[in-house]
């Protein structure tokens, strides 16, 4: 083997690419990087998403916060998992709680004082859990009322919208799977009121109980059902539809506000990498940090008060936790003995109505709205530019009537409560509540309706005569006026960046021949439906209208400075300061 | 901003917004980039970098204080040192939630005050697939369906839709030992441990109560005596489940009042001792144990959903959720003065249910 006819490596290629080799070293990250995209292939999917545009709002941030305090609590229920024992044995309490030492209680108590009391972080970790859990449902809600008063769950997101639904519902059994867990009192109390619920299913109700309780309720199988849902089942389809929810929101990429510049066409905002990582990575590490300072400070869920479950015992005053408020609501309002017999087998109206019809009624209603109005508007387009609440006022009521009941029938779970904090009695609150869970929605829709009218016409007034300037002229004649000017172009156009809206006619109920259309009957209530959803909305002023506006004013400008007087009345505030093409739409 | 995506989109007919006029203020497009002090003032640029830092600093002093609180305060029973709070929840709690909020705001103030800021602009493509896209996908589909031959051979699509539907049979099944053997049996639920001549106990403490202890206006919870065996009484010792469950059916209370407040009901003249009257305890509307009694007007209320019953008239329902009154016990006094149970209740206590009537 001679020196000649040696391999000259230099030459080969490191990779089995089709460009040539390269001869200048790479940095370290970069040859990380084309060692990990030789074996996954990444970049190509990389390279669109890095830079990905974001746009930015405060309201987009409310999903946010649920992802967030979603990864919060897989961390801290991970810790929770290394103590809590999920067993219904029963044990003598002998930790270091003193008031219930020498008490007899199930396992899973026993294991959740113990965290509590003999681990240290323990009671910060399980207040941590308990807060999480209850951001998390908030901000779901919330980030909901946010997309649908935008009307950010039309095409093409209806399905992104389904699962967002799905998602608040997984999470509302996961949060009640996880406080009954502890098996205290309370939870116990909540857990005997799942299995009345259950009983009162139709038929198959008391088999349904007994399978879940293993036999006959309590049994000593609940708990550690009730565990494997919680930290298995559950979550799992949880990360799933997250993780759907997500790419479907990078596919569809975010809606936006309109404004200058931003249409249907295009994203206009900051790039994933950096400034975008970088808000969501810090943001995380706030919401992160605002729960631990609440799991530190502020007491939540505390077992040890409530004592073990005892079958035959209830502290007055028990309320589930705030998310599972309104069935409970509605189950206390329903009138006295609404159940019926029927060929000798029992049906609860009292139970099925509030618990088993009424919740999964509201969460398909809820799941249909994008559907629905899609339907009656018959918008088959893409959408992707956010409408102001005011400018769909029906929708807006519609979510607001929603939100009134959910509002009454959660305070109606807390009757009690009320009746103690405002010395009233309990049964005139009861009778209120009846009648307005069906008053209240209709009034908020009403009322909400109108107010948004209200505000369209003010929009217009905007763009028609200018802002009101709070400058106070006096005419020669003594006649006091307030002087207007006309807003910036950017806000101008930001007000008129929406589309006109299209009343559907149903024409044409019957064919040449005389023969009714077998779609005429439900195309005739679309048309009724669309009509009631837009007939009395404002429309934006025509180019006209804004013409014939702009000529006004400038007429009037033309008068005033005949009477030599050049100022426009703000040299006496700050508006001169302010460079008012730039002020953005939702500053005004 | 040098991306493809930043082409013209090519959309579908229906996908193109339907302009019926031109808008009434044309678009001035996207304002122009300003300047933040951070661009162009090196001291606020120094200045936000410092306080940045700062944050980081105050973040990992913050973690180390934590390891220095896990470390310096004990748990156990010194858990209400603060405020109701034991001071390792809150030390551990504030020095943590101090770091994680310190890092978070210091990522943020970077991103607003030092990286770069000027918006970008990335064009929409349409979220359906291109109709050669559509059309291809089905052609593959319509094909690979085609070569699978499985429509034009329908004993085969038939059975084989058939087999996999009747293997929900065994998955169904499988779940059918959730209650192994007569755990199952949902007749349970008619009945309770209490039999003739069974003592009504205190519920804590498990002692027979005499007839005369109890004043006009008390109400009393109890138990059967049969959750408190003993070689006395003889009943045999319960267990885990059986004693859990049958605890959760036999709470009672039992109530005195003025005879002539009862009002009598037909057949159950001959239940009450003297004034001395007994009813389940579990609410039968969803199966709260009741709890609160106002004795001047004999009421006692769930207090999970607010039923109230009208103790002295067979514990009607008067107000609230629930459906049926409470079931009564039937009450005698055995020859040493104890209050005993006639029978069992006479319909299931608790909770309604399907076939409640049939049982």
């Amino acid at each position: 083997m001679s020196t000649d006819s040696r391999l000259d490596t230099s030459k080969v290629a490191t990779s089995n690419r089709t460009d040539a080799a390269t001869a200048s070293k790479p940095s370290p990250a970069g040859s990380l990087a084309s060692w990990a995209d030789d074996r996954l292939g990444l970049a190509t999917a990389m390279k669109k998403n890095l830079r990905k545009v974001f746009p930015d709002h405060w309201s987009f941030m409310l999903g946010e916060i649920a992802l967030w305090s979603f990864v919060v609590l897989l961390l801290t229920g991970v810790f929770l998992t290394l103590w809590f024992n999920p067993s219904m044995g029963h044990v003598t309490y002998e930790g270091s709680y003193d008031q219930l030492r020498g008490v007899g209680m199930s396992e899973a108590m026993a294991s959740t004082l113990h965290i509590s009391f003999d681990v240290r972080g323990g009671l910060l970790m399980r207040q941590m859990h308990h807060w999480a859990a209850a951001i998390f449902i908030a901000s779901m809600m919330v980030h909901l009322l946010r997309v649908a008063f935008t009307g950010a769950y039309r095409k093409p997101r209806e399905l992104n919208w389904v699962i967002g639904c799905i998602l608040l519902l997984l999470g509302t059994l996961e949060g009640f799977t996880g406080y009954s867990l502890p098996d205290d009192l309370l939870s116990g109390t909540g857990v005997r009121a799942a299995d009345g619920f259950l009983k009162a299913t139709p038929v198959a109700g008391s088999y349904m109980s007994f399978l879940l309780f293993g036999g006959e309720f309590p049994g000593e199988s609940i708990i550690p059902r009730l565990y494997i849902i919680h930290v298995l089942l559950i979550p799992g389809i949880l990360l799933a539809l997250i993780a759907a929810h997500m790419l479907l929101l990078v596919y569809h990429k975010h809606t936006q506000w309109p404004g200058p510049g931003r249409t249907e066409q295009n994203v206009v905002g900051y790039p994933m990498l950096p400034v975008y990582a970088a808000k969501a990575g810090g943001f995380f590490f706030m919401v992160f940090g605002i729960i631990a300072l609440m799991g530190g400070l502020l007491s939540i869920n505390p077992v040890w008060k409530f004592g073990p479950y005892d079958p035959t015992k209830v502290t007055a005053g028990s309320q589930p936790d705030w998310y599972m408020g309104w069935p409970d609501g509605l189950l206390r309002i329903i009138p006295t003995g609404w159940e019926s017999v029927i060929f000798g087998y029992t049906i609860s109206w009292n139970v099925m109505l509030p618990i088993l019809i009424v919740p999964p009624l509201m969460l398909v209603v809820l799941m249909m709205l994008p559907f629905l109005e899609g339907w009656i508007t018959g918008d088959k387009r893409d959408h992707h530019l956010l409408q102001r609440p005011r400018n769909a006022p029906t929708r807006t009521a519609v979510m607001v009537a929603l939100m009134t009941f959910y509002g009454l029938a959660w305070a109606a779970g807390g009757n009690d409560i009320i009746a103690i904090k405002l010395h009233a009695s309990i049964n005139q609150i009861t009778y209120f509540m009846r009648v307005a869970i069906f008053v209240g929605p209709v009034l908020a829709f009403w009322i909400t309706r109108r107010w948004c009218i209200s505000l369209q016409r003010h929009d217009n007034d905007k763009l028609l005569h200018g802002y009101e300037t709070g400058i106070i002229t006096r005419s020669p004649d003594g006649q006091y006026a307030e002087r207007h000017l006309p807003i910036s172009t950017s806000a101008a156009y930001s007000l008129t960046a929406r589309d006109r809206d299209e009343i559907f006619t149903a024409d044409g109920e019957t064919d040449a021949a005389g023969v009714a259309s077998p779609n005429s009957r439900s195309e005739k209530l679309r048309a009724r439906l669309s009509r009631w959803m837009y007939v009395h909305n404002v429309q934006k002023p025509t180019a006209a209208e804004l013409e014939e506006a702009h000529h006004h004013a400038a007429h009037e400008a033309e008068l005033t400075s005949g009477l030599n007087q050049p100022v426009d009345g703000h040299q006496f505030d700050d508006h001169h300061l302010r460079d008012a093409d730039e002020v953005p739409l939702r500053d005004h | 901003m040098s991306n493809d995506d930043h082409t013209p989109v090519t959309t579908h007919d229906s996908q193109v917004p339907v302009h019926h006029e031109a808008d009434p203020i044309a678009d001035p497009g996207l304002p122009p980039h300003t300047w933040r002090p951070t661009d162009v003032d090196p001291k606020a640029e120094k200045r936000a970098e410092r306080q940045i830092a700062a944050m980081f600093i105050a973040a990992m002093i913050s973690a180390v204080l934590f390891v220095v609180a896990y470390f310096s305060f004990e748990v156990g029973d010194n858990w209400d040192t603060f405020a109701g709070m034991g001071a390792s929840t809150v030390s551990l709690g504030v020095t943590l939630g101090l770091s994680l909020l310190l890092i978070g705001v210091g990522i943020i103030h970077l991103a607003r005050k030092l990286m770069a800021d000027a918006e970008m602009v990335e064009m929409r493509h349409p979220a359906a697939s291109p109709q050669e896209d559509r059309d291809a996908t089905i052609q593959a589909l319509n094909d690979g369906l085609d070569e699978a031959g499985i429509g034009r051979r329908p004993l085969v699509r038939n059975t084989m839709l058939g087999a996999v539907g009747v293997l929900g049979l065994p998955v169904v099944v499988l779940l059918r030992d959730l209650a192994p053997g007569d755990a199952l049996d949902t007749s349970k639920l008619a009945h309770t441990i209490w039999e003739p001549q069974m003592r009504l106990v205190r519920d804590v403490t498990g002692t027979p109560i005499l007839a005369s202890e109890i004043e006009v206006g008390d109400l009393v919870n109890a138990a059967p005596e049969a959750m408190f065996p003993t070689e006395e009484n003889g009943y045999p010792e319960l267990e885990g489940a059986e004693e859990q469950a049958e605890k959760a059916k036999g709470a009672i209370i039992i109530v005195r009042m003025d005879p002539d407040e009862i009002i009598p009901t037909k057949g159950r003249e001959k239940w009450t001792v003297d004034g001395i009257i007994c009813y389940s305890k579990i609410c039968t509307h969803v199966g709260c144990p009741i709890s609160l009694y106002e004795r001047t007007t004999h009421h006692v209320l769930c207090p999970c959903h607010q039923s109230t019953f009208d103790l002295a008239d067979s514990a009607k329902v008067i107000f609230g959720p629930a459906a049926r009154p409470l079931p009564q016990l039937p009450l005698a006094v055995d020859e040493e003065g104890y209050l005993v149970a006639q029978s069992d209740f006479d319909e299931p206590i608790g909770a309604s249910y399907w076939e409640r009537e049939k049982q």
